[in-house]
């Protein structure tokens, strides 16, 4: 176990944590503003993905791919929202649920439909591949370090955008109180296009990024969103800083777990059963920090308090 | 005009029940993540049933959306309401599982066109039970013996953490000499393998051997190449199967994975397949497409040796194995598992397309390591 090991695990850490807030963010925005739980959210992710990869393959261009997956998933956002989540707001959590897993079901076979089963090609582009040394000696590949600070500026627009504009304003009106908001003359269901569009484009965004050094294939969504849901959950629902928070540390104790847990059993078991146990523990790890958070703040680290 | 319309559709239940005198029930993945697979299964079983136009064989081709409890539901109409006398088609070992004990405990026979547990060819084998595929642990054990035969010293080996992950390490143990730098299992589904890489740059190997199939080894592959690590990679051919390498892209060139079959494999009824099945389909056909292929071969060769009505003799007939393999030499173990070649291929791109070609024999004749377990 060296320092640069660890060093480098735990950048890992941070890129899957920021790739998560992406996602997460989005999710925990539409439930705080509009009261929704979202299962299709990862379909979202998967729209960005394909709509990256099809235009990277069409243009060329890494650049156009992104472009395209934030405009493809907003879309996509803005058009479900107008065709059936509008329609959910006054029902219950059951039915929200109900009908966004049909949405899964569509955007999947749909997307099956038009690209084929087999999974497509996204590469990540020439200038960021590879990797670099970095002080220290840690040999990382650039485009991590680019997700990194990628997520890092969509996090700091996304506070600016909430804390410091209109619509940031109205957002967070609309989360403490939005019949009032509406006596006040805003136009809420327009409002809540528009935060549904901001949340998909986000998921889209993440899809692109990842896309280019994951398997773009139908269904890659659903994983992620297991992931985004234990985020806000330990965030606090309909907190952003939450789910800057919560995503951080899911990230960097699903990636160290995963490492240490196994080397750590190690010290006292015998070597194939260390790796069975620390493998198995691993993947519960994540949950066991949700449980953890949730036995000390019930409503989440920055969870409006009941 | 009700009494002719009955009289008609009385008619027609007779011709379909006169010219349908063999009922196969094909159950395989076609929506969902791992649709390819179950549809170059499909595609590779109609191309043999087509070519042999038989209009006494009737197949009913239904989606398992590779989950147990669906493909147990199909088998159950399958057996009960559309009376087939033959299963087949099944991807994944826990869908088989699920289904083909239950199958042949009801006198069907199932003929596996991939999925072939360790369960299925040990202490669970089944007189009615053909693996036309391999054995689970083949490919894995072949990439073993490759490995010692390049004289690789200190292999780093990874595995999803599901019993097919867990076959996987152990078949490669069975046959690599050298010592193991380290020894993982990832999550099943995982997409990220950052935290794993780190570990291989770490460990001081000298190659790696990893089985992550479909999604999970276009993810490590693309990583991998991104990574810097430069250390050699073996796998099964999973990872790298026809209609995944064109999302691998050029990350996937140069490396080694075992296989039981490859287009350039040169004898007549692979040339003929190959073939008929790019002009067919207009795409490369895969190892799935080879074993649904040949699969469909070996029953029509027994179809023509016997009524599958008298099961003893159809039975006779499908251990014979008297069809022209696309893997060449074929020939069925007691446990009714394949005794076959397994090769190393490596791959190559040509023109703008990623493929396989033939370097090397990893193991010749190969059966599997649960032949003693079966009593039948």
């Amino acid at each position: 176990m060296t320092p640069i090991l660890i060093a480098e695990q735990v950048l890992n850490g941070l890129q899957s944590g920021v790739m998560l807030f992406l996602m997460a963010a989005g999710l925990t925005l539409i439930f705080g503003v509009m009261g929704l739980i979202n299962l299709a959210h990862g379909s979202l992710y998967m729209v960005g993905a394909f709509a990256a990869a099809a235009t990277a393959v069409a243009t060329g261009s890494f650049l156009l791919a992104l472009v395209a997956a934030l405009a493809a998933a907003a879309a996509a956002g803005a058009l479900v929202e107008r065709l059936v989540i509008r329609r959910l707001y006054d029902r219950d959590h059951l039915d929200q649920v109900l009908a966004t897993f049909a949405l899964i079901l569509i955007f999947s076979e749909g997307t099956r439909w038009i690209f084929g089963s087999f999974p497509l090609y996204l590469d990540i582009p020439q200038a960021l591949s590879g990797p670099v040394t970095l002080p220290g000696g840690i040999q990382y590949p650039l485009y991590r370090l680019f997700l990194i600070g990628m997520g890092l500026v969509v996090a700091a627009l996304l506070f600016w955008l909430i804390a410091c504009t209109r619509l940031g304003i109205r957002i967070r009106a609309g989360e403490n109180d939005r019949e009032m908001i509406a006596a006040l003359g805003v136009d809420i269901a327009r409002l809540y296009t528009l935060v549904f569009a901001l949340g998909a484009a986000l998921a889209g965004l993440a899809g692109a990024l990842v896309g280019a050094i994951q398997s773009v294939q139908v269904g890659m969504g659903e994983p992620v969103l297991i992931l985004a849901f234990v985020v806000i959950v330990i965030g606090g629902i309909g907190s952003i800083e939450g789910a800057l928070v919560g995503a951080l540390l899911v990230g960097l104790t699903d990636t160290l777990g995963g490492i240490f847990l196994p080397q750590l059993l190690a010290l006292f078991m015998e070597p194939a059963a260390a790796t069975q146990t620390g493998a198995a523990l691993a993947s519960m790890a994540i949950y066991v920090l949700m449980a953890a958070v949730l036995v000390w703040r019930p409503t989440g680290l920055f969870g409006a308090r009941a | 005009m009700l009494k002719h319309l009955l009289a008609s559709a009385a008619l027609l239940a007779c011709a379909t029940a006169a010219s349908a005198e063999v009922k196969v029930g094909l159950i395989t993945t076609l929506s969902g993540g791992g649709a390819g697979l179950g549809i170059d299964t499909r595609d590779g079983f109609m191309l043999a049933v087509e070519e042999a136009g038989r209009d006494d064989l009737d197949v009913v081709v239904e989606d398992d959306q590779q989950k147990p409890d669906v493909a147990v539901q199909i088998a159950d109409r399958m057996i009960q309401s559309d009376k087939v006398d033959l299963l087949t088609g099944i991807v994944w070992s826990n869908l088989a599982m699920a289904v083909v004990p239950a199958a042949t405990a009801q006198g069907l026979f199932y003929l596996s066109t991939n999925a072939a547990p360790a369960q299925l060819a040990g202490k669970g084998c089944n007189p009615n039970y053909f693996s036309v595929s391999y054995q689970n642990d083949n490919l894995h054990e072949a990439a073993g013996a490759y490995a010692t035969g390049a004289d690789f010293k200190k292999t780093f080996i990874l595995a999803p953490n599901y019993p097919a992950g867990k076959d996987s390490l152990n078949g490669f143990k069975r046959f690599f000499k050298g010592e193991l730098a380290g020894e993982v299992y990832t999550k099943l589904g995982q997409t990220d393998y950052a935290a794993e890489i780190a570990q291989i740059r770490a460990s001081g190997a000298d190659s790696v051997f990893f089985f992550l199939p479909g999604g999970m080894g276009i993810s490590f592959l693309k990583q991998y190449a991104d990574s810097g690590v430069e250390l050699p990679l073996v796998g099964p051919a999973f990872s790298f199967d026809q209609n995944i390498l064109q999302a691998v892209g050029d990350a996937a060139l140069g490396v080694k994975n075992t296989s039981s079959w490859n287009k350039d494999l040169e004898n007549e009824s692979n040339a003929h397949f190959v073939e008929a099945y790019l002009a067919k389909y207009d795409r490369l056909p895969s190892l799935y497409s080879a074993q649904g292929y040949d699969t469909a071969l070996l029953l029509l060769s027994a179809l023509e040796k016997a009524d599958i009505a008298d099961k003893d003799a159809f039975r006779a007939a499908l251990e014979e194995a008297d069809f022209s393999s696309v893997r060449g030499e074929f020939k069925f173990s007691p446990s009714h598992h394949p005794i076959q070649d397994i090769y190393v291929r490596e791959v190559v791109k040509e023109g703008d397309i990623l493929t396989n070609k033939i370097v090397g024999t990893a193991i010749e004749d190969r059966g599997h390591a649960y032949e003693d377990e079966c009593k039948m």
